[in-house]
């Protein structure tokens, strides 16, 4: 690993300015770190955020569920006002990577990585979620953008995830026997107007079945999708899964999503 | 915390940071480059080889130890990150010559063929048990996810969690 600078600042402002074109801020690490140990990543400067107390922590008001950007997954697998008020969200929390990746791995890591097997950006998709940063409030689907892709501007950081509280939700993954990473990851969200039908692992970014959620929204039954073709066109294709295997994934996990809510 | 000076290490220059650490209840503080993942300072600083690094990419578990009572990947953790933190390695399970009881359990049940992972396992296996006493195979399973045995196979490293979990 290619040497750098570490630095540890105890607040947001002192971890902007520390910010440049080539720094990263430092979360859990779970992927940082393993990313420049294989040097597809070096930084000048290392911001660890660990230090910053506000960051941290799960809030839940009467419509809304708030995880502080260094809040764990194995924290948010375990918190009894997550499982109370979205236990989807729980559930997918204690199913990223293995135990001790939860132990260390947290949700604003997540999604500022956006990887494109990713759980939690799934989440933030079908529960309407606001993205906090230290500069701005955006909204889910504005905040990914594509591959390893934000709206995260030079900087930025991402301090909570606000996530609507639904009616029902529920997530389900088909995981990388090795790796974890989703190969098809399907959150299905009922809300009081309509449903969300979020697609993680499929393509190059986490995405809404606008098809599927649409079909849903009228009826929510596994049957009201019934015999609707979802499109390989645009799916990843590697050694683990065909972009026609990962299609039809979508349809039979977003089935699976809607039975188990 | 960082000290903002250069300092020549291996023949080059970088920025150091003086790591202060509980390993295995005693105190121990090194001054090592920012960028020493907490598996190198342990073995390369502290002499303790039991962690072991397999994979290097936070897949294999080899280099499980607890941070603050937590298992963690210390081949995929920075030093400096975990300041100030109590750390407990596989050299620290035994008390007075005695196995710790997974260790025993390992043993006992040829949990073990060529015993690279085994330093992994054992850490993990017995967080596992901190959280959950009696736990079923599938748990068992599911929380070794993190731990790759390529040579005794899983059925053995089961049979000794759930031997440890009737003496813990």
């Amino acid at each position: 690993m290619k040497s750098f600078n570490y630095h540890a600042p105890k607040d947001v402002k002192d971890a902007s300015k520390l910010a440049s074109s080539s720094s990263a801020f430092l979360a859990g690490g779970m992927t940082t770190i393993p990313s420049m140990k294989l040097g597809l990543a070096s930084y000048k400067d290392v911001i660890d955020i660990k230090n910053i107390k506000k960051l941290s922590g799960i809030k839940v008001s009467g419509k809304s569920v708030t995880i502080g950007a260094t809040t764990k997954h194995a924290e948010v697998a375990a918190s009894k006002d997550v499982k109370k008020a979205i236990p989807a969200l729980a559930k997918l929390a204690g199913n990223i990577g293995d135990a001790q990746v939860r132990n260390r791995g947290t949700i604003g890591g997540s999604i500022s990585n956006n990887d494109p097997s990713a759980c939690y950006p799934s989440a933030c998709m079908a529960l309407n979620a606001i993205i906090h940063t230290n500069k701005r409030s955006i909204d889910a689907e504005k905040f990914f953008t594509g591959m390893f892709d934000t709206a995260l501007k030079s900087g930025e950081l991402v301090e909570a995830v606000e996530f609507q509280i639904p009616e029902k939700a529920d997530y389900q993954k088909h995981p990388n026997p090795a790796s974890r990473y989703a190969i098809i990851g399907v959150f299905v969200a009922k809300h009081k107007k309509d449903v969300n039908v979020a697609v993680t692992g499929a393509k190059s970014c986490v995405y809404i079945d606008k098809d599927l959620s649409k079909k849903l929204s009228s009826n929510f039954s596994s049957s009201a999708i019934d015999g609707t073709e979802v499109k390989s066109s645009g799916m990843n294709s590697d050694m683990h899964a065909s972009a026609e295997y990962r299609a039809n994934l979508v349809s039979l996990y977003t089935k699976k999503a809607v039975e188990a809510c | 915390m960082t000290y903002d000076v250069l300092r020549i290490y291996s023949g080059r220059r970088y920025l150091m940071a003086k790591v202060t650490l509980e390993v295995n209840g005693k105190k121990v503080s090194k001054e090592v480059p920012d960028h020493t993942l907490l598996s190198v300072f342990l073995r390369d600083n502290l002499n303790l080889t039991g962690t072991h690094v397999g994979c290097d990419t936070s897949q294999c578990g080899a280099c499980v130890v607890h941070v603050n009572g937590k298992s963690i990947k210390s081949c995929s953790t920075l030093a400096a990150d975990v300041e100030g933190s109590k750390v407990t390695t596989i050299e620290g399970l035994a008390k007075d010559g005695k196995l710790h009881p997974m260790q025993a359990a390992f043993k006992k049940t040829h949990g073990l063929q060529c015993g690279y992972c085994t330093p992994g396992m054992v850490m993990s296996a017995v967080d596992l048990l901190q959280t959950k006493k009696n736990p079923s195979d599938q748990e068992i399973r599911e929380w070794l996810e993190g731990n790759i045995c390529r040579c005794t196979g899983y059925q053995n490293i089961v049979a000794a969690v759930k031997e440890a979990a009737t003496k813990m």
